[in-house]
């Protein structure tokens, strides 16, 4: 089996709601059927075979050639199965993802993996704002999972996230963390202003020392043992958090947001 | 059955079912995580009175524990879930998070789940956190060396305790000597552990007793000072008897330690004073495993 491939023919004016094409909701359909789909473009509704090339048979493992920032809600709710997007990605990619594997190979838009509940969403661009946040208006984001960024992402990153690990290679933008309710965030490039605003519980790990806001305080240096064991979780990944020269157990602990609950802590690399 | 002039009694080790659980405790050194899992496993050396049975099964190297430093296993038994998950907890509040550096980790993920550090992060008094890093949940409690740190859960397991054999030889530093003999290699076994104090036990008991308030009392059969009064098991030419108690998570693995135990024995032989390898049973009526001597060492 092949995986089933959509291809963009010409990209669009108007942005495309992409929800439907996620592996769970093609299982059992012919390519007649899927062809036949039609999709929200705007105001008006655009068929798959007028936007895609569509080939291959294995709907659990989809491909999307020639993507562009236009397509909106890709892998929606992915439950299983294995998505990868070719080129740019619009916004809400991955969004409520439940289980299997999203990987972007190019940069995604706003609120990537929002409300993201499990699997492993990878990008290897960059990603917008909001990302793994709660969509506005809802108290809770990220619930579980894992989240790797290989590029840099925008403000807000893990947003009211909840749970999981959110993986950052490159840098984050301000305001990562803000109102984190739990979960691990971890960005090895810079990070901006306002790290951590609101902050209840959860942890930031941090290879470069940030610009701390007067709510976080220092709790001293530290060699904390859950380290190895985060940093052992990380080995499967594809990822410069898998290699061995990037982990530590030494840490500079600020604890905060003092403003609010004060359970968090941000883990500075020593 | 003759072994190196030793009889291999036709008799069999009875045995009960038991619930079970492995902990891992690791250090800053094998010397902190030894202090930790012997206070953990102290005073646990029958359920008749100390409400489980537990041992050090062996020591772990960095590689095999979680979170990569020195480590050691303990077993834990107890005739029920609620009496096991009880005595797990409170040996981990009072031996083991009180323990300097020490951490503690599930020994066993398969089976009912049941609280290692799920209750005790409440020591942190709010100002406990929890990582959930594969699956598995665990508890950060600051504590003033630094932070314990303590897997949330430990599977529980169906087990067998009560495997044993009797080593009845011509005098007591002869019945001492192949008795430690047997447990440095039983010790090389996993899933078992020897409850009793070295793994040797002197004080062998019977069910019942002349006195109704004790349910035990010494196995008067097998006292060597008793050969003449009571109806004695004992040839005149032994003088002393010690048993070798072995726990363990399946049936096959106390098969395991009982033959490589009687074999270390036997290895010692008649002209080391041993006699006779015999067993402790009810008769078969009360433990649903039997372990047949002769079978064992075929």
């Amino acid at each position: 089996m092949s995986a089933l491939t959509f291809t963009v023919k010409q990209e669009t004016a108007q942005r495309v709601d992409m929800s439907p094409l996620v592996c769970q909701l093609l299982k059992d359909l012919s390519l007649t059927d899927i062809a036949a789909i039609e999709l929200q473009n705007g105001k008006r509704k655009i068929r798959v075979d007028e936007l895609f090339t569509v080939s291959g048979d294995d709907s659990q493992n989809i491909v999307i050639k020639n993507s562009y920032a236009k397509l909106d809600f890709i892998a929606k709710e992915l439950q299983d199965g294995s998505m990868t997007v070719e080129g740019e990605a619009g916004a809400y990619f991955g969004m409520s993802m439940k289980s299997g594997q999203l990987t972007a190979n190019g940069n995604v838009g706003l609120y990537a993996a929002c409300e993201m509940k499990n699997g492993l969403l990878t990008i290897n661009g960059n990603a917008g704002d909001f990302l793994g946040a709660a969509l506005p208006g809802n108290k809770q984001g990220m619930k579980g999972g894992t989240i790797l960024v290989k590029g840099n992402v925008g403000q807000r990153a893990g947003d009211h996230m909840r749970r999981g690990n959110l993986l950052i290679e490159g840098n984050a933008g301000d305001y990562c963390g803000s109102r984190m309710i739990a979960g691990t965030i971890a960005v090895m490039g810079t990070t901006g202003r306002f790290l951590g605003y609101a902050m209840q519980r959860g942890t930031l790990l941090l290879w470069q020392q940030p610009q701390l806001s007067a709510t976080f305080n220092d709790c001293g240096s530290h060699t904390l043992a859950f380290l190895p064991i985060l940093f052992k979780s990380f080995k499967k990944l594809d990822s410069k958090f898998s290699d061995d020269s990037v982990a530590f157990n030494r840490v500079q602990r600020y604890g905060g947001d003092m403003a609010e609950k004060g359970r968090a802590e941000v883990l500075v690399k020593l | 059955m003759i072994i190196n002039g030793v009889s291999i009694d036709e008799t069999f080790a009875e045995a009960f079912p038991m619930k079970a659980t492995r902990a891992i405790i690791t250090a800053q050194n094998e010397k902190w995580a030894m202090i930790s899992a012997q206070a953990m496993t102290g005073f646990a050396t029958s359920v008749i009175a100390c409400g489980c049975e537990a041992g050090i099964e062996r020591v772990l190297d960095p590689s095999e524990t979680p979170d990569g430093r020195p480590g050691v296993s303990v077993l834990i038994f107890a005739m029920g879930g609620k009496g096991l998950a009880k005595q797990l907890e409170t040996r981990a509040g009072q031996c083991v998070l009180t323990s300097p550096t020490s951490a503690l980790f599930a020994g066993i993920d398969e089976g009912l789940q049941i609280p290692l550090g799920k209750n005790l992060r409440y020591f942190g008094d709010g100002f406990q956190s929890s990582k959930k890093i594969d699956g598995k949940r665990y508890w950060r409690v600051p504590v003033m060396d630094g932070e314990f740190l303590t897997e949330a859960t430990t599977g529980r397991v169906d087990a067998v305790g009560g495997g044993n054999f009797l080593v009845l030889a011509e005098s007591q530093p002869q019945a001492l000597a192949a008795c430690e003999a047997a447990i440095i290699e039983m010790k090389k076994m996993p899933n078992v552990i020897m409850p009793f104090p070295g793994g040797v036990v002197r004080s062998g008991s019977k069910v019942g007793s002349k006195y109704p308030a004790l349910g035990a009392s010494t196995n008067d059969a097998f006292c060597p000072t008793l050969k003449g009064v009571t109806k004695t098991d004992l040839s005149p030419d032994i003088e002393s008897v010690m048993e070798i108690v072995i726990d363990g998570l399946t049936k096959e693995d106390i098969d395991n330690a009982m033959r490589v135990g009687i074999q270390a024995v036997c290895d010692l032989g008649a002209e080391n004073g041993i006699q006779r390898i015999s067993a402790g049973n009810y008769g078969g009526k009360l433990g649903p495993f039997h372990f047949h001597l002769q079978e064992i060492m075929a």
